[in-house]
């Protein structure tokens, strides 16, 4: 098996070994309500994490998500309130305006030649400020046509139900694998992450892919900010905090190698999975505290990263002895 | 002598001035500002309390300062702070002495920082996602230890931390005094701080030439926990408990800002610990003089985004070789200058 496949296979032993565990003890985890409640209650984080994907696999990163969704929720909530716009042209507005906010801190990071990292920091305390000098208050949405979309479902058989926001996270996940593997964009992506001197070399038009990544995460966290109000029915400005920390993780777990350069989106969504199944047990078992996700989390990071770091040794090794 | 006091001084110049502007803006809104008056042996005052509300992001900025200088980041010192803080908690709680709560608190750190250092040093891992872990799992783990609740205590040695005053200053002030004081020279007067901005510089290069660089790394991620579990003991003392949710929050992002603004750059090799505490009053001021000027405290952050990205385009190569350009300009013109006269 070539080596860049390794550690995908091993993130979906791992999710099939522990939810065979977890059915062991729990046979109704099973069931396709538990199923489709893990894509509901997951939907947000995994259109958020697809957009984490491209970053990361172009060798960035970016802090801002959490920030944008919140931005998103409060937003919405703000001009569904005062105005009697349509909620879909309310989304239209945000999504451009998460995008063009993800496309000016591409343009900084790659005019200005500063850390992704720091770029994005500042990115994330503008959009959480201006999420609060919209609101500081949780304000409910109340417009019927949130109803609407939310009795929106698929009936599985067995009575689970992929909802609307689960339907369309699965949708992102589509969309995005066919981005990064079928498209243009997708081979630059990659061929950034490889190193930004060589992807020049061979003529990749590194600014142009720079900016569009970041307006794609944006993009992405400004859908997830759609999906997260639709989810909560509200908008409220702490909201989604640290979430760009889950979407990281998702995507470490998933097997994307953090140097960037390999790693595939499906990886990520079953890195969802497994960040959801874990949340599902610990409800499930009920004694069990909330806080052991996090330790189990951090833990599962560490042992992915370490395999990584195998990995990449044990490859430049077989380069050097072929 | 002169002029190396010539030289810090130059060095600090830009973090005086925009300190010295900030509080002559608040002062503008808030005429009380700077009146310092004693009560029961304490100083009280605004300029106080930034000095004492600063002490946790001061402390922190120290230890990410030589962190950075590395080429690294810590992302765990918040987490950190709140294990330590847990654990002083419970350690004094099951009646150990006060010395021995320290000492196991202030192990505690050190060893958080050993486990981010190895995972730099020794398994190469980069610095973000070495210490992301610690970050997400620390406050699992500070939960663990307090069981979920939040774990209040009565000792007074304890509480004397964070409340106390000496000297006619609050206690943090006088720690984080000493203890930054201490960092400094240590760093300064021996060659460390110099081997430390080669790591930064290039760690491969400084290996070859015969520096310790995993051990310096280690020590450097040590250093920060160390930092953070005094941050953290501090925090827990001032609210006479420990909170595993909420203690630290997001105080790395504010110390990463400490250090950036202190004009230390990210990408390694050149630091001043005494303009990073700097910054970190800078940050504090600014909170304080939001809160006191009647701002809503919602544009804290804006304001805060809005100071990283004017230092970081000051920072940014393309300005910097431009400004260099510029220099070189006036230094070509010069002669000819001379010649005309």
């Amino acid at each position: 098996m070539k080596p860049k496949y390794l550690p995908l296979t091993a993130t979906i032993v791992i999710f099939v070994l522990s939810y065979a565990l977890c059915a062991a003890q729990y046979p109704n985890i099973l069931s396709t309500r538990v199923i489709g409640n893990l894509l509901t209650d997951n939907a947000f984080l995994g259109i958020a994490a697809v957009g984490m994907t491209f970053v990361i696999l172009s060798g960035g990163i970016d802090l801002s998500i959490g920030s944008v969704i919140a931005f998103t929720g409060v937003f919405l909530a703000v001009v569904l309130e005062n105005t009697g716009i349509h909620p879909l042209a309310a989304f239209a507005m945000v999504l451009l305006i998460a995008t063009l906010f993800g496309a000016l801190m591409g343009a900084i990071i790659h005019y200005l030649e500063m850390p992704a990292f720091i770029v994005t920091l500042a990115g994330m305390f503008l959009a959480r400020g201006m999420a609060f000098v919209l609101s500081i208050d949780s304000i409910a949405i109340k417009h019927p046509f949130y109803g609407t979309m939310k009795g929106l479902y698929y009936k599985l058989p067995g009575g689970g139900r992929i909802t609307l926001i689960g339907g369309l996270m699965l949708l992102v996940f589509a969309i995005g694998i066919v981005i990064a593997h079928r498209t243009r964009f997708g081979t630059d992506v990659y061929a950034l992450g490889g190193g930004s001197a060589t992807a020049k070399l061979m003529g990749v038009p590194v600014g142009r892919t720079t900016i569009m990544i970041y307006a794609l995460s944006g993009l992405l966290a400004g859908l997830s900010g759609i999906v997260f109000s639709l989810y909560t029915s509200a908008g409220y400005s702490l909201a989604a905090v640290g979430v760009e920390l889950d979407a990281i993780t998702a995507v470490v777990i998933g097997g994307t190698l953090l140097t960037g350069g390999s790693g595939f989106v499906a990886g990520t969504f079953i890195g969802i999975l497994i960040q959801g199944l874990i949340q599902t047990y610990i409800t499930f078992d009920g004694s069990l505290s909330s806080w052991w996700t996090k330790i189990l989390i951090g833990l599962l990071l560490f042992v992915f990263i370490l395999m990584q770091k195998g990995i990449v040794y044990v490859s430049r090794s077989e380069r050097r002895h072929a | 002598m002169t002029a190396t006091l010539k030289g810090y001084a130059l060095r600090l110049l830009p973090q005086i001035i925009a300190l010295a502007a900030i509080l002559l803006m608040v002062s503008f809104v808030f005429p009380g500002f700077f009146r310092l008056e004693i009560q029961n042996g304490r100083l009280y005052g605004s300029l106080i309390d930034i000095l004492n509300r600063g002490a946790p992001v001061v402390l922190l900025a120290i230890g990410m300062t030589v962190v950075i200088a590395t080429k690294g980041i810590d992302l765990s010192v918040g987490a950190v702070m709140a294990i330590c803080g847990a654990v002083a908690a419970s350690s004094i709680t099951s009646g150990h002495s006060l010395a021995m709560t320290l000492v196991i608190t202030l192990g505690t750190g050190i060893l958080c920082g050993l486990w981010n250092g190895v995972l730099v040093a020794i398994l190469d891992i980069q610095p973000i996602i070495a210490t992301l872990v610690l970050m997400v799992a620390g406050r699992g783990i500070a939960q663990l230890v307090t069981e979920g609740a939040i774990l209040t205590f009565n000792d007074q040695g304890l509480i004397f931390l964070g409340s106390g005053s000496f000297a006619w200053l609050p206690l943090p002030v006088i720690i984080w005094l000493v203890f930054g004081i201490l960092v400094a020279l240590i760093v300064r007067k021996t060659a460390l701080g110099m081997l430390i901005e080669a790591i930064g510089i290039n760690r491969q290069a400084s290996t070859l030439s015969g520096v310790l660089t995993p051990v310096l790394l280690i020590a450097a991620y040590m250093l920060s926990g160390l930092c953070a579990a005094i941050a953290g003991i501090i925090a827990a003392a001032d609210i006479k408990g420990a909170d595993a949710n909420n203690a630290g929050l997001w105080l790395e992002l504010d110390a990463i800002l400490a250090v950036v603004i202190g004009g230390t750059s990210l990408l390694g090799g050149r630091f001043s610990i005494a303009a990073s505490v700097l910054g970190a009053i800078i940050i504090q001021s600014i909170n304080t003089g939001i809160l006191l000027s009647g701002f809503p405290p919602e544009f804290n952050l804006i304001i805060k985004a809005a100071i990283i990205v004017f230092i970081l385009v000051l920072q940014s190569p393309p300005v910097r070789n431009a400004f260099t350009f510029l220099a070189l300009l006036r230094a070509s013109r010069k002669p000819t200058e001379r010649q005309a006269r």
